[in-house]
């Protein structure tokens, strides 16, 4: 499975596109779905390719996504959930 | 509570207006105070910068005005008692933070000792043509406190008044002393620490989750915490909420500002200090306030000598301006006779509160020196005529 | 499989979200960086105090759940420096704009720099000012297109690093947002230093300054500074001027000691006074 996965919280997007120009690996792209606002958050295309390295989160303005390893070095789990 | 013994320079001294503010600021507490140069005023930061390294305190001279009177407040929200000193010019500059403290309740004392104006006008003279800009200064609408003293003594007793009044109604409050009273040597008697009463501040014992910082329980007044104690509040100087954020409607506007208005003028009574004298069955009462308010005892005391039947009304604060005492007297009284140091200031507000009940004669004067009792018995004469 | 809360969500006023900052506006983007480095830092947040002015950045300030001041225009360093004084154990971080802090501010920019009052001045650099409509800025580079030249500036912009060193500050750096890490390994490394650290971070103002200019949006601006930005850590400071379409030269420039306003009035009071030298006390204010 992917080392990591992103949580976006559609209703903050203003679809600046950032998250999904800089995520080293594209597991980004701007849906064709809207917010309330009107926006087109992102959504996950290639999540297998996901690190969770967060610079998706580092990057957004409006703390609309954050990326996170699924497995965190400090812990060990069994990593066979889906 | 009592006075802090480090500060109280307990004793009879011989020293100028200026410098009995300084001690009285010590005396109150004030253990912080940023300052510009600024003639006739400067002694007082002079004597500060020298007082307090051994008291335990802090003053740094800044940049400019602007500076000072912002740099005091982030002091209060740290966490000191906090005060600044100027004249005219600076006095000017300094008017967009006197909003920001009417504004963020921040409690702290502006000490203008005025001098002739407009612009430079007259720096080492004196005058009291800033008492309408201690009023209304700012942009806004807020209310602040304003007291007179009229000796060095006063300098020393009534700089801690204004610093309990400052912590009990937390806003602002202007000491408004002139070239003359600053420059006098008097004597000044400064009692002993735990003779001296002190307002504490009115900081929150709440917990973090309980605390508004612009919540009110019942009085007007909220309760204040400092950066560092864990609350994580927020203050602006936008318009704003119970909980300190920005709210910028019309509903919020009204309430935060009605607020801050009727924080003071509901307490005007209480606030209100005044020197009587004779004021029963007088035909004519002389309003003066400041150094003005000495010459006018000399005229008043020639009048009386000639028979005249007249009244003395020292203002010791002049904002919250005492209506409800004008027009009570106003009703019994044929005039007023109020000499001020400026072209007429707080005559307007005797007029105003008299409403046309008993008239008023302005004893007005450029500045430069004081009035000549003369001048002011002229008045009188021709008020009981 | 757990929710992990976004860590810059424990620095946020959650309540007040979404905040007011345009699509494409990177101040958000710089408060991402900030809790990052407060994070890595390990510093205590209940006596961290942020204090900025007015303009789109001044309004970070109402957003963090920090003991927060939203002060008046220009003058967020001298309450800064009241409250670091008063409280010499607060950390002390000035978080405002390019207009803020070198027009109406300048002035107090320069003498805390000279003082080497120990605060950490977070200057987000948009070129203009934003909050007012568009309007030029000491930063905004000749020949742009702004409300108050609307024929193109004909102003050189301030070259912020070298003025801010030449004033004595002790740590000068200039980041992009594009530059998130560094700028977060930045901040952490100027919370680390005594003195007055500044640390500029250019960001797009996709609504005014890149609109009006032809300049794209937010996505455009930060390939921009993708491509334009040249690391030179230890640059002279005079020559990392700005220009509308130039090299934008990043990195750190100053990392020098000298010590900190308290620190000088200390030792100038021990020296001068003696025993008889009572430092700061406790509040007694009640």
């Amino acid at each position: 499975m992917a080392k990591g996965r992103v949580d976006i919280v559609v209703e903050r997007c203003k679809s600046c596109g950032f998250c999904v120009e800089f995520c080293p690996t594209k597991v980004l792209a701007l849906s064709s779905a809207f917010n309330s606002k009107g926006y087109h958050p992102p959504h996950v295309v290639q999540p297998e390719k996901c690190s969770g390295c967060d610079l998706c989160g580092m990057y957004c303005p409006d703390f609309a996504i954050y990326g996170h390893k699924n497995n965190p070095a400090s812990k060990q789990e069994d990593g066979d959930e889906s | 509570m009592k006075a802090d013994p480090h500060g109280v320079l307990t004793g009879v001294h011989f020293i100028d207006g200026d410098h009995a503010c300084c001690e009285g600021a010590l005396a109150a507490g004030a253990r912080f105070a940023a300052g510009y140069p600024i003639t006739p005023s400067t002694e007082v930061v002079e004597r500060f910068a020298a007082r307090v390294p051994t008291v335990g305190g802090t003053f740094i001279q800044m940049e400019d005005e602007l500076a000072a009177s912002i740099t005091l407040q982030g002091a209060v929200w740290g966490g000191a008692k906090a005060f600044t000193v100027t004249s005219g010019p600076g006095f000017s500059l300094m008017m967009e933070h006197i909003g920001y403290a009417a504004m963020t309740e921040t409690p702290c004392v502006f000490v203008d000792v005025q001098r002739g104006g407009p612009s430079t006008g007259l720096p080492t003279l004196p005058a009291q043509a800033d008492m309408m800009q201690a009023r209304w200064g700012s942009h806004g609408d807020y209310e602040i406190i304003a007291l007179c003293p009229n000796s060095p003594q006063e300098c020393f007793d009534l700089t801690i008044k204004a610093f309990n009044l400052s912590e009990e109604f937390r806003v602002p409050v202007f000491f408004m002393m002139d070239e003359v009273v600053g420059h006098m040597t008097e004597k000044v008697v400064i009692p002993p620490a735990d003779e001296i009463d002190v307002v504490p501040r009115k900081h929150t014992r709440k917990s973090v989750e309980e605390y508004l910082p612009y919540g009110t329980n019942g009085d007007l007044v909220p309760e204040i915490a400092h950066a560092g104690e864990g609350y994580k509040f927020h203050v602006t100087g936008l318009t704003h909420d119970e909980r300190g954020y920005p709210n910028m409607t019309p509903q919020t506007q009204d309430t935060l500002v009605r607020r801050l208005q009727n924080k003071i003028r509901n307490a005007t009574d209480r606030i209100s200090m005044f020197e009587e004298e004779n004021l029963d069955g007088a035909d004519v009462v002389v309003i003066s306030y400041g150094i003005t308010s000495r010459v006018a005892q000399r005229a008043i005391e020639l009048a009386r000598a000639k028979g005249l039947r007249v009244g003395k009304l020292r203002l010791i604060t002049a904002w919250p301006f005492p209506e409800n005492k004008i027009r009570e007297l106003a009703g019994k009284v044929k005039a007023f006779v109020v000499p001020e140091l400026n072209l007429g200031q707080m005559v307007h507000e005797v007029e105003r509160a008299a409403a046309g009940a008993a008239k008023t004669y302005a004893v007005t004067h450029a500045g430069g020196n004081v009035h000549q009792p003369e001048q002011i018995l002229k008045a009188i004469l021709e008020a009981a005529r | 499989m757990s929710e992990l809360v976004n860590p810059v969500e424990a620095f946020l006023r959650t309540d007040r979200m979404p905040h007011i900052w345009c699509p494409g506006c990177g101040i958000g983007t710089t408060v991402n960086c900030f809790a990052q480095a407060l994070i890595e830092s390990k510093i205590d947040l209940e006596t961290l105090a942020l204090v900025s002015g007015i303009g789109c950045t001044g309004r970070v300030a109402g957003y963090v759940k920090l003991d927060s001041f939203h002060t008046t225009h220009g003058r967020a360093i001298p309450f800064a420096t009241g409250l670091k004084l008063a409280n010499p154990k607060l950390n002390v971080v000035v978080y405002s704009g390019d207009g803020d802090l070198s027009a109406i501010g300048g002035n107090h920019l320069i003498h805390a720099a000279r003082r080497n009052i120990d605060l950490k001045v977070i200057c987000v650099n948009n070129l203009i000012y934003a909050m007012t409509g568009g309007q030029t800025a000491p930063t905004t580079p000749d020949h742009a297109i702004t409300s108050t030249n609307p024929y193109g500036s004909f102003e050189a912009g301030f070259n912020l690093p070298h003025l801010v060193e030449a004033a004595g500050a002790v740590y000068v750096a200039r980041w992009t947002t594009f530059h998130v890490r560094q700028l977060a390994r930045s901040i952490a490394e100027a919370f680390k230093k005594k003195g007055f650290s500044f640390i500029e971070i250019l960001s797009p103002c996709p609504t005014l300054y890149q609109r009006r200019n032809k300049l794209g949006d937010g996505l455009d601006t930060m390939k921009f500074y993708k491509e334009k930005s040249k690391v030179r850590h230890g640059a002279p400071t005079s020559e990392v001027g700005l220009t509308m379409t130039g090299d934008i030269v990043v990195g750190k420039f100053v990392d020098r000691d000298r010590p900190d306003y308290q620190t000088m009035m200390r030792a100038q009071y021990v020296e001068s006074l003696g025993d008889k030298y009572v430092e700061q006390t406790e509040c007694v204010c009640g």
